[in-house]
Formats: structure tokens, sequence, C-alpha cells
């Protein structure tokens, strides 16, 4: 037997190395035309704002409130170590990290369950259905949960008749079926594609390696299905963490999170280096764990 | 173990939905120790039944025993047999290590022992030195052997094979066949290997299952398979095969198409429909009818094609209204060549040929 020292199928080595090389070159340079358009529209509609926000960060305030670009300084800055901010910051990641885990156990469940249905026209059915609620309005069906929610709606109903639970509108619990049904479709989503795509022969490798259903699903399933629960971790974390609408709107104003907070800055109290320091300090801590997350996520899968 | 029976299968049907049988009353006893090979085209019920055995699927009727053992409805994890997958399913996201000892990890078995049998194991498929490596960097050869290695470190009464060597090259499936058939000898387990390649089935196996729709159609071994299939399919699907329409003029003696008589080995009532088979390496080929030995059949014919194999040549001789042989010659030093136009004399002895009834 000679395969001992036979590598895996490689490539067969470049004939000219400078040359393919060349050809590489070239073909970034054709992909970079490609996206100028792209490139343009970001810069023109994301780069430039948020280098506006940081810019007016370090502004200083007139009497009125208004944004003056003089006197530069870092007081914006350093009211991020206000105590007030802290437990703002504290709320949000508690609303956060619990409506993330909740979304992943219940967008798991059911993103198993449509990726394991037999036939491919009930699953492209049951994804549709997920979708349905983006035909309208994300602010139109957060009301539309405030009449759910308020004293005479059929929710309060329901749990007022059996006794379990009272008028939940402009509550924490209302905040979080809030979120919870606002953001579970970004959990489902990258789930599917990722359990979907599962070879269901590595499944059946384990059960007749000795696996019990449930640890073929947690040594098998559970670990190819990471780049779902990575991606749709981030979907719903971040705006989770931002979110402003379902707080203000199911929240009342008993509860105030960061995006809350944020806007008050830039309305009522006209604080607006206040306002530009808070986001641009969130959307610093962000990227950061975001990378850190796609770091430790991409050696392991 | 009495009655050293590995695998009994009794009246097993598979049915998916209400028209398609996959498996139809199968009836087959795999022996103790031995390679038995299960041969059929895609579609035939082969991998159904390996899965079955499994316990990956369950039959719609009969019953499977392992040893004798009932196995009902027992989860593919309470089964003593373990499965090579036909493309391999090795988990990507575990090395090589981890994927061969997976099996033992699952079974509780305790730290010592599994690093030493997975040790055992990896080297036994001569993995050594790789075991740090996920699959991903491993070549198609490699793959199969830590397929292997994972289902035999667990030590099975059986160890089933879906079409193991399907995804190798030539070369590679030649030598994966030795070896195979080489660990098969060394740890003495009953091995169920499903393939569609019949040459694979005839060079390594002790017996070989011939299925075709669903049904188990021939059980024997491989010399038998070959030399006496029961019917067409079997015929035509394990190696070549030349085929004369004819039919039975009298005990023994078969009337072609065009009208020449030879002798076959037949079992059939005179005026029966059947069909003339006869292997292209049992034919010979002479000048002249005075060159040809007497007391065998002789049919006269003309070469229409030469085809140039290496080793060996094959002719074509058209024999009129009967149709034709396909000739295979051995280039040895004293075989005569022959050219398209030459009149010949095709020779081939009685036992040679096979009347099968249609």
């Amino acid at each position: 037997m000679t395969m001992l020292d036979e590598g895996p199928d490689s490539p067969s080595e470049a004939a000219n190395p400078e040359l393919e090389r060349r050809a590489q070159r070239r073909e970034s340079w054709r992909g970079f035309f490609h996206a100028v358009p792209a490139y343009a529209y970001l810069v023109a509609f994301f780069v430039l704002p948020l280098i506006i926000v940081f810019v007016f960060s370090f502004a200083s305030r007139g009497r009125t409130g208004r944004p003056i670009l003089e006197n530069w300084n870092v007081d914006g800055w350093t009211r991020l170590t206000d105590p007030l901010v802290s437990t703002i910051v504290g709320r949000s990641l508690f609303v956060a990290v619990l409506n993330t885990v909740l979304c992943l156990i219940i967008g798991y469940a059911f993103a198993y369950w449509i990726a394991t249905r037999p036939k491919q026209s009930t699953r492209t059915l049951l994804l549709i259905l997920v979708l349905i609620p983006f035909w309208s309005n994300f602010l139109v069906r957060t009301y539309a949960w405030r009449i759910l929610l308020d004293s005479d709606g059929y929710i309060t109903q329901i749990g007022e008749f059996t006794g379990l639970w009272g008028r939940m509108l402009f509550t924490l619990p209302a905040v979080f079926l809030g979120l919870l049904y606002g953001y579970l479709p970004f959990m489902v989503l990258p789930l599917y594609a990722a359990i979907e795509r599962i070879d269901w022969s590595l499944v059946e490798a384990g059960r007749d390696l000795y696996a019990s259903g449930t640890r073929a699903f947690l040594k098998i399933t559970l670990p190819l299905s990471r780049p779902g629960i990575i991606a749709g971790s981030i979907l719903v974390f971040i705006p989770s963490l931002g979110a402003y609408v379902t707080p203000d709107i199911l929240g009342g104003a008993k509860t105030t999170l960061l995006g809350n907070f944020i806007v008050i800055q830039f309305g009522a109290a006209r604080n607006w280096p206040f306002g530009s320091a808070l986001s641009g300090a969130i959307l610093i801590v962000m990227v950061l764990a975001t990378i850190l997350y796609f770091r430790s996520g991409a050696r392991t899968v | 173990m009495d009655g050293q029976i590995a695998v009994g299968l009794r009246g097993v049907t598979k049915r998916f939905g209400e028209d398609v049988i996959a498996v139809n009353e199968m009836d087959l006893e795999i022996r103790d120790g031995e390679f038995f090979s299960l041969l059929g085209p895609s579609g035939c019920g082969k991998t159904t039944t390996l899965r079955i055995i499994a316990g990956l699927e369950f039959p719609t009727n009969g019953s499977v025993q392992i040893y004798g053992e009932e196995m009902g409805l027992r989860p593919p994890n309470k089964r003593p047999v373990n499965t090579v997958f036909q493309s391999y399913a090795l988990f990507p996201h575990m090395n090589v290590e981890e994927n061969v000892s997976f099996g033992l990890r699952m079974q509780n078995v305790d730290d010592v022992e599994v690093r030493r049998r997975t040790g055992k194991a990896i080297d036994l498929v001569r993995l050594s030195g790789m075991e740090k490596r996920r699959p991903n960097a491993l070549s198609g050869g490699q793959q199969q052997r830590v397929a292997l290695a994972r289902a035999l470190v667990n030590q099975p009464k059986v160890l089933l094979l879906d079409e193991p060597l399907g995804a190798l090259d030539l070369k590679l499936r030649q030598t994966m066949q030795l070896e195979l058939k080489d660990i098969q000898n060394e740890v003495g387990i009953s091995f169920v290997y499903v393939t569609h390649d019949q040459e694979e089935a005839l060079t390594m196996s002790d017996r070989i299952g011939v299925m075709n729709e669903g049904e188990l159609v021939q059980v024997g071994r491989s010399e038998d398979i070959y030399e006496s299939p029961v019917n067409l399919f079997v015929a035509g699907f394990v190696g070549d095969m030349v085929f004369l329409p004819g039919e039975i003029a009298e005990s023994g003696t078969v009337r072609l198409a065009g009208g020449e008589t030879v002798q076959a080995k037949t079992n059939s009532a005179p005026g029966t429909k059947v069909t003339l088979a006869v292997r292209p390496e049992k034919l010979h080929l002479y000048g002249d009818r005075s060159e040809a030995p007497s007391g065998r059949n002789a049919v006269a014919g003309t070469v229409t094609r030469r085809i140039f194999y290496g080793e060996a040549l094959y002719y074509e001789i058209d024999i009129g209204a009967s149709g034709a042989f396909d000739v295979r010659v051995e280039n040895v030093p004293s075989a005569k060549r022959w050219d398209v136009g030459d009149d010949v004399i095709v020779d081939f002895h009685l036992e040679a040929a096979t009347a099968i009834a249609e």
C-alpha cells in the first residue's frame, strides 16, 4: 500500500505562479468595478452619517440645546459612566440576551420542524407563513399587539378568564412578547437554512453508532446547525439591544431601554452630543462583539 | 450462536407508500463469518435491505434476526451491527480520532479502553498519524478507511457496507477490494456488502445474492452465479453474455432462429421458447470445420467487427438470421488474428451454453 503518504485531493500545482497571481489580481479589480455603485451608496448613506454622528458626539450644546460645532469636548463620552447609563445598558442587555435565548429555543424547534417536513411544498408554504408578517408595517403590527394586550384585548381576557395573567400592556412581559414576536423570523430563517443543509445520513450514522435520538441530536445535529445559530443570534441580539419601537409602544414610559434613551437625547432632552456618544459606543461594542463571535464560530464550524 | 446464522430475514417486505414495494417477501440467511454481497442494479432494493438489517428502516412485514435474536422494532443504536455508509457519512465537525471513537463514547466505554481500541482500529486501516485531521482534509480512500475503522472499532457482530467503494477511482477500488477482504479475514465477522458492481461482488464474496426489482433472484457462490444463472436477468447482469433466441428442438438441443442446432444445458421441454446464453470467453474461432475439435458445438459465421482491448480481442461474428456472437480471444502469442470479412467457425463446449426459458 502506497496510500499512506497520499495527501488530500489538492488542485494540481499551478503551472506558472506569476501568471496565476496576475490573473487573480485582474479578477479582483473587475470585482471592484462591479461593486462601485454599492460602495458609493454605502459611503453616502452609511459611512457619512456615521461620521456625522461621531463628529456631533464631540460638539457642545447651545443654550437652547442646539448642537454647536465648536468648543469641542468629550462631555458626551464622559457621561457614559453615569450610573443611569449602566442601569439602562444592564436592562437592555438583559432584555436582548433573554429575547435571543427565547427566540433561539422557539425558533430552533420551529425551524427543525419545518426542515424535517418530507415534502418541499410543505416546507415552502411554512416558510412563506413565517414571512407573511413582513408584508405589513412593523409599527402597525406592534400597535395590533397593543390592542391585544390592553384591558379589553383578547389576550388579557384569556388571562383573566383562566386567572393566569392580567393586563400586560406597559409591562416588561409585554415588551418581551413584542420583541419575541418581532424578531423570531430573523432566527427561524438562518436556522432553517442551516438545518435543511444537514446531511441526514450523518444523523443515521450517529444512531448506527449507538447514539440515542437525544445524543445524536446533541452531538451531531446541534453542532452542524451552528452557522445558523450564530447568524440567527446576531440577527436577533443586535436589533433587540437597540429596540425602540416595541419598548416604546408596549412598554410605555416605565421601561426605558437603550433605544428609547437615545431617542430621548435627540428629542426631549435635546442633548445631541450625548445621544451621539451613546450611539457610537453601542456601535463599537457591537462590532467588536460580532467580530469575536464570528472568530470563535469560524474555528469550530 | 448455534446454527451459525448471522442474519436471518424471513418474509421481509418493505413498502413505501401504497404502490412502491422496495423489498418483496425476502428470505435470506447470511452465515457466520461469511462475506455476503447483495448485488443488483440501482433501485433493486439492496440498500433498503441493508438499512432494514441496520434498523434504519423497519420492514412492513416479516422478521429480522441477528444471531437468533429477534430485532423487531429495535432502534439502530440497540443492534449489534454497524454500517459503512455509501458516502461515508463522516462527521465533518470531528477529527479522525473523534470520528472513530464516537461509537465507543456513545456506549460509555471508559476512557483508557476507548483510546486503546481507537488506536488499534486506526492502525488496522493504516491511518496512524492522521488522528487529528478533519475528514475534509483526507482523500477519498482515506475517508473510506475512517468509515471502516469507525464501524469496526465497536466490534459489531455483523458489518454492513453500502457501496463503500463506489466513490473511488478504479485503481484505488481494486486495492481496497483486496484490503477489505483481508480485513474481513482478520476480524472474522460477517460482512454484508451492497454493490451494483458485479465484478466487485464476484471477486470479494463468499456468496452473492442477486436482487432485481425488490426480489432476491438467486443466491449462491460466485462461481454458481456466473456459471449457472437461473434466469436471463442474472445471466445478463453478472458478466458478459451472448444471447441468441431459439427453441428447444429435442431434449438438450436448441434450434436457433436461423435453423442451426446446438447442444446446451437445459431442463425445458421440447418446443419451449428459450434464449441461448453463452459467455464470450468460452467461444473459440476456427477457420474451417475440419480444424474444429469434434463432439462440440460449431456454428458458421463471418467476422463483422474486431475490437482490440489489449489483453484480449473481441470479434463480432455474424451468423445470419440467428444473430451474432461476441467472441473473446485472449491476446496470447499462439492466438490467430482474424480480419473483418473472414469466414469462421464458432466452437464451444456442450456445457458452455445454457438454454434459459423465457
